[in-house]
């Protein structure tokens, strides 16, 4: 079966394409890397994609909040093409800013266009600080299907605003029922960490979740970062390694495409 | 209306957390306030405030407030129609607005003006500004509330502070009442007095000399000069932009040695630094000296280029936006590097007044050393964080003589293929702008650089500070790299110190070009001619465009958000051609311009400091042990952890960085140097190190240069940097050099630098200096310690080679690589008894060479399990760094070590071994099958016995060190040795 073609997508200040492409390259899917006024511009070329990848960065300069310039040029222009996106099977990742962008468009609690109902938030790390540090993430039984449920992976994060909320107790169950929570931060054990382990302070550790659908993900940490075998801040520590295990992640996004493509 | 309830003509949307919501920028603000002091001041609730244009519609800005600034989760919003006044603050709580001054760069506003124009609301001449507002609960006196508001919240040299009123500024700046065209100076008749008038009313920095070269110029033209000449004269012959201390006359007396003559130096940056670079001539040597940074060879068809700038006096008035300025200007310098490099690294290095200095303390018109620390940490971060270039390397020292002039070192590498290494300029070529517009920011930065400051300086200076934009910089660079691999242009510059009108003459330097400043997008109006060509307003660059590219070029720009203006053409007239308002405001010749500076001779002498040489004392001699001595000097501002800085540094965006800044089991113990792995093609890495110290700089400043040369190599060696494919580069900050004793010091270190860069065989391959940092509060000025901040960057041959300093497992073997002497100047170990004077570390160039190449072999060859080199704190501090990194145990024994050069009985010997920082020497893990081989590569190489076993990596978790005379030295357990490392000031 031929990889369906992935979409990464930049603006201003998004500064994660290069390796988010190299990385979705690598496990095998033809990528093109666009500016959103193109895609603006060209609303149909949505079609061409099975993968849309909103990367990290800085977009906008985080400016008034993180990714919220950027959902908001999105939702202006695009609603319909990315929700005709993610309906027709199309697989959605945005990681760290493109996780925030993510919330703020809505798309991952059904508020799309719907502004005053959205029910999740990303904001300033409880430690008040930028952190660049390594952690160790927990795939969760969710609906999103190029999770391994149980696995634990490390994976680096950079950010100042990932720590996740809910708007209200009732929301926070309803994503646990339905499977949207998909990552969460852990100690190489297993179990529930303190800071700095859980890098910002999310509530019940969150560090990524996913629709109803499980077709669009959002996380925090940077799984682009961890491909090569020398990624790893122990790897001196270790014997030779064939990749990082943020390979493993994209090379399983891209098969589930494959399927969920096919499928349409 | 008084004042206080006078409310700007401009909707307001004040944004505040929910009250469920966590505030942390309140509990941070809180934090800050109680550490000056104001314990009275029980919470602070954080608002983000916006005035927007009346000219919007009720409805319009409701939305704009709900659908783009309030977040329906996390927050509320209110919304204040024009002219209103918002409602009362909550009883007891006092309201403290902060806004950047009219003028200042705001990119949060840039930003949201966008957007609403984006999505279709508001109209071309939207207005947009930003406020923070601090509501503070408890007891706060009023008298105090102001001083901690302006020492904590706000910096008045850039912001309006605004206390419990809320008329705050809005709308554009005024102008100066200067006009636009050619205003002409009386200069021809003026007297020597009247040329140095002249100088210091323009701010031009100009010396006599300088006035009377310039005088005698126009005299032989036979006309007046314009205001723009003037000025264009100025920036280009600036100390900042000409380095004409280091390119004039120097007679220097050494007076540390007896009855020695009278040297004369012609250029001593020729006839040191680029000297050994010309003779070593090493074939991977692609660009040096000339272009924006240094370039060398890297691997398969691709160069790596290396810069690093100083951006000092900014970041002494507006710490956040100097340092913000300073990377952000050194990143422009590889994207304006041959025909732009991609940034791969930044660097950076401070150098505050010590963190704990008593406020009582600090000198008038100081900033406190936290506040310094605090915004330049925060400026190197949210620059290169937003950029996407991840910051794998620094350097932070501490000393009261920083307190008023801090310094800020920020550096960039870059990667590009060898046909991007050199640019040309063809006549018709146009001369084209990428970037920001122009406003009045940074008016005078090449000249204000080359002052000193005083008490005054941050109230006068508010015009010489520059505020970055991050994001806009990434738009030129996205844009530009892409025109870059299209072919659409033949040279490119960056606008940095003098703003066009340095970029403009240097790129016309050769041939000639004609400049049209009507041309150029102005942020606000009122700007003089003259200031629109010299303002440094930030991210942009100058490219020289064929015509027939222009098109595409300008297409591509539109796509990418990015603001491309003609502004004129290259020819080759070889004169410098200025238009403004339909007015030929300068026309002078390229020759004069460039080459006509006055060459001064000017006088240096060494006088080596008096103080006695304290030897080296036992510990108990002062009240200590070994292990306090340890201990002390472990948490010592210098050399304790640095995590907390590098962790807000984004150090592995674009994913390649392979040896991190922070290793160990835990991540927190500090690294030899970083590696990168930029091509993925090529398993090569680029390592990156640097190397400072300014106690042994006061001492000997000969001695120092060697030394930090030598540590800058060790880092990088350290990993796995080959020393035979590694280029450095010299960043001095010095006092004032007109003063012959700081010259002397000068020239000493540059002396030191050919000697040291000949024998490693390391080209200097670029450097930047900045020679007048002096601080004078009333009648005394404070001058700062000699700073050589010494960058390396060396290529790794193959990634999977490199080593880190954590101890990896128990039984291997511990050798000390390299000789200890008697050389406790300067050393940590002095300084923790309180002891000055002493021999300073020098490097034997003798040996040092063949030292660093045989430990890259034994690296290479994976003999090597952890290495880690020896520096602040000496053996006793690299053990405790990589045992408590490796979670393991060490056993050491220095008996096993020959007794110390220099050494005498009525000294401490163990004392010596201990903690003396002697060059070139290495601590290295090797298991006991790769025993042999490793000694057999020194032995091989003539070096004798020069590996030396001195113990072991042990199971459990002490540090154990016996001495030859002491039997139990030091005996302390890792987690002791790991939180000394980690206390202190951290942010």
């Amino acid at each position: 079966m031929t990889s369906p073609k992935a979409l990464v997508l930049r603006t201003a200040g998004i500064n994660c394409d290069a390796e988010t492409v190299r990385a979705l390259e690598g496990a095998g899917a033809p990528t093109d890397l666009f500016h959103l006024s193109k895609m603006i511009a060209e609303p149909g070329r949505f079609d061409d994609y099975g993968i849309l990848v909103i990367p990290g960065g800085f977009s906008f300069g985080d400016d008034v909040a993180a990714g919220r310039i950027f959902a908001a040029e999105l939702v202006h222009n695009l609603s319909k093409e990315l929700v005709n996106f993610v309906d027709r099977g199309g697989l959605v990742l945005g990681i760290c800013n493109g996780f925030q962008v993510l919330v703020e468009t809505g798309l991952l609690d059904g508020s799309v266009g719907k502004r005053t109902e959205r029910k999740v938030a990303l904001y300033d790390n409880a430690s008040m600080k930028f952190e660049a540090r390594w952690v160790n993430l927990r795939s969760e039984e969710s609906a999103c299907p190029w999770l391994v449920p149980g696995e634990i992976w490390p994976v680096p994060v950079a950010h100042a605003e990932g720590r996740f909320v809910c708007r209200d107790d009732e929301t926070l169950a309803a994503l646990k029922s339905s499977g949207q929570v998909a990552l969460r931060y852990v100690n190489p054990d297993g179990s529930a960490p303190g800071y700095p382990e859980c890098p910002n302070g999310a509530v019940e550790q969150i560090a990524g979740i996913c629709d109803p659908t499980g077709r669009v993900l959002g996380l925090m940490p940077h799984p682009e970062r961890n491909l090569l075998p020398w990624n790893h801040p122990q790897w001196t520590r270790m014997d030779a390694r064939q990749e990082g295990e943020g390979a493993g992640f994209f090379q399983r996004l891209v098969d589930v495409a494959k399927g969920s493509m096919a499928s349409v | 209306m008084s004042p206080a309830t006078t409310a700007p003509d401009a909707w307001r949307v004040e944004v505040f957390k929910r009250t469920a919501i966590h505030d942390p920028e309140g509990d941070k603000a809180l934090h800050e306030v109680h550490e000056l002091g104001l314990s009275g001041v029980e919470s602070i609730r954080v608002g983000h405030g916006y005035l927007l244009s009346p000219s919007l519609s009720e409805a319009e800005a409701q939305t704009i407030a709900g659908e783009l600034l309030c977040d329906p989760v996390l927050e509320e919003s209110a919304l204040i129609a024009p002219g209103s006044l918002p409602g009362p603050a909550p009883a007891g709580s006092r309201r403290v607005l902060v806004a950047p001054k009219p003028g200042v760069m705001d990119p949060i506003a840039e930003s949201v003006k966008r957007i609403i124009k984006r999505t279709g609301r508001g109209d071309e001449d939207l207005e947009t500004q930003t406020f923070r507002i601090f509501e503070m609960k408890g007891e706060v006196p009023t008298d105090e509330l102001e001083n901690i508001c302006r020492r904590t919240l706000a910096n008045v040299t850039i912001d309006t502070l605004r206390i419990d009123r809320e008329d705050l500024p809005f709308g554009v700046p005024k102008g100066h009442g200067e006009g636009r065209g050619r205003v002409e100076i009386s200069l021809l008749g003026l007297d020597d007095a009247g040329l140095e008038e002249l100088s210091v009313k323009g701010e031009l920095s100009l010396t006599l000399l300088e006035m009377q070269e310039i005088q005698k110029f126009y005299k032989s033209e036979g006309r007046e000069p314009s205001a723009c000449e003037l000025e264009t004269l100025a920036q280009t012959w600036s100390e900042h932009c000409k380095h004409k201390t280091f390119a004039g006359l120097i007679d220097f007396v050494d007076h540390s040695k007896e009855g020695s003559p009278t040297e004369r130096i012609d250029n001593l940056l020729k006839s040191t630094i680029k000297r050994a670079t010309t003779e070593l001539d090493v074939p991977w040597c692609v660009s040096v000296f000339h272009d924006n940074a240094g370039i060398i060879e890297f691997d398969a068809g691709y160069d790596i280029s290396f810069k690093v700038e100083t951006h000092n006096h900014p970041s002494a008035i507006d710490p956040y936006g100097g340092a913000g300025t300073g990377i952000g200007g050194v990143i422009r310098d590889i994207l304006g590097v041959g025909l732009g490099a991609r940034p791969i690294a930044n660097t950076n290095a401070f150098f505050v007044g010590m963190p704990d200095m008593p406020l009582e303390d600090l000198p008038k018109g100081c900033m406190h050393p936290r506040r310094i620390l605090r915004g330049v940490v925060g400026g190197v971060r949210d620059y290169g964080n937003r950029m996407g270039i991840p910051t794998v390397s620094g350097g932070l020292w501490f000393d009261d003589r920083y307190v008023g002039n801090p310094l800020v070192y920020a550096g960039t590498v870059g990667l590009a293929k060898r046909e991007f290494a050199h640019k040309t300029i063809e006549p018709g070529d146009l001369v084209v702008t990428l970037g920001g517009a122009v406003g009045r920011d940074g008016i005078h930065g090449a000249t204000f650089s080359s002052i000193e400051l005083t008490e005054d300086s941050e109230e006068d200076s508010a015009s010489s500070v520059q505020i970055g934009n991050p994001i806009e910089e990434k738009r030129v660079l996205d844009a530009m790299l892409q025109a870059r691999d299209r072919g659409l242009f033949r040279a490119v510059t960056d606008c940095g110190a003098g703003g066009l009108s340095s970029a403009v003459g240097e790129m016309g330097e050769e041939g000639g070009v004609d400049v049209d400043l009507s041309k150029v997008p102005l942020k606000y109006p009122g700007l003089a001619s003259h200031e629109i060509w010299i303002s440094e307003a930030q991210e942009r660059m100058v490219l020289a465009v064929p015509e027939e590219n222009l098109e595409e070029l300008l297409d591509l720009c539109a796509t990418e958000d990015v603001a491309a203006t003609v502004i004129g053409t290259f020819n080759d007239t070889k004169r410098l051609v200025v238009r403004d308002a339909g007015e030929v405001i300068c026309d002078i010749e390229m020759g004069f311009l460039h080459d006509g500076t006055p060459r001064y001779l000017r006088h240096a002498v060494w006088n080596p400091p008096t103080a006695p040489d304290p030897g080296c004392p036992a510990p108990s001699d002062h009240g200590e042990t070994y292990n306090s001595a340890l201990l002390g000097i472990m948490a010592a501002p210098d050399v304790r952890s640095k995590e907390w800085i590098i962790r807000q540094y984004d150090h592995e965006v674009q994913g390649n960085t392979v040896i991190k800044p922070l290793v160990g089991v835990q991540s927190d113990a500090p690294g030899n140097g970083s590696v990168l792995k930029p091509l993925p093609q090529s398993k090569k890495g680029v390592a990156i190190g640097c190397g400072a110290n300014p106690r042994m700089g006061l001492l000997d400043p000969y001695a120092m240069a060697g030394a930090v040369i030598d540590e800058a190599l060790r880092n990088v060696v350290a990993v796995g940097g080959d020393p035979e494919h590694t280029a450095i580069l010299d960043n001095f900050s010095w006092g004032n050099c007109a003063k012959p004793e700081n010259l002397g010091s000068l020239v000493l270190a540059s002396k030191a630098c050919y000697d040291a860069a000949m024998a490693f065989g390391t080209p200097f391959i670029s450097g930047k200096d900045s020679l007048n940092n002096e601080f004078r509060v009333g009648d005394e000025t404070i001058i700062i310690p000699p700073t050589l901040l010494l960058s390396a960057m060396s290529v790794v041959p193959d990634v999977a080679t490199c080593v880190t300093m954590d101890a990896k497992e128990p039984g291997n073997r511990i050798y000390l690589v390299g000789d200890t002497k008697q050389e406790m100047g300067a050393s940590h170990y002095l300084q923790h008894l309180g002891l000055d004077g002493g021999r300073v570390p020098t490097p034997d160039l003798e040996k040092a060479p063949l030292v660093m190449k045989t430990m890259h072999a034994v690296i290479s060859e994976g003999l090597v399990s952890s290495c880690h080199d020896l520096s602040e704190g000496g053996l006793a501090a690299a053990a405790a760094e990589m045992a408590f990194a490796g979670g393991l145990g060490m056993d050491l024994h220095l008996s096993h070590l020959h007794d110390p050069a220099g050494w005498s009985n009525d000294q401490d010997e163990d004392a010596v071994l201990l903690f003396s920082e002697s060059c070139t020497r290495f601590l290295v893990e090797v298991t006991a099958p790769h025993a042999e081989a490793f000694e057999r590569c020194f032995r091989e190489a003539g070096l004798g016995d020069i590996a030396r076993p001195i113990g072991e990596v042990t199971a459990g978790s002490r540090l154990t060190i016996r001495g030859k005379t002491a039997p139990d030295c030091i005996e302390l357990d890792i987690e002791e040795l790991r939180s000394a490392h980690k206390g202190g000031f951290a942010g």
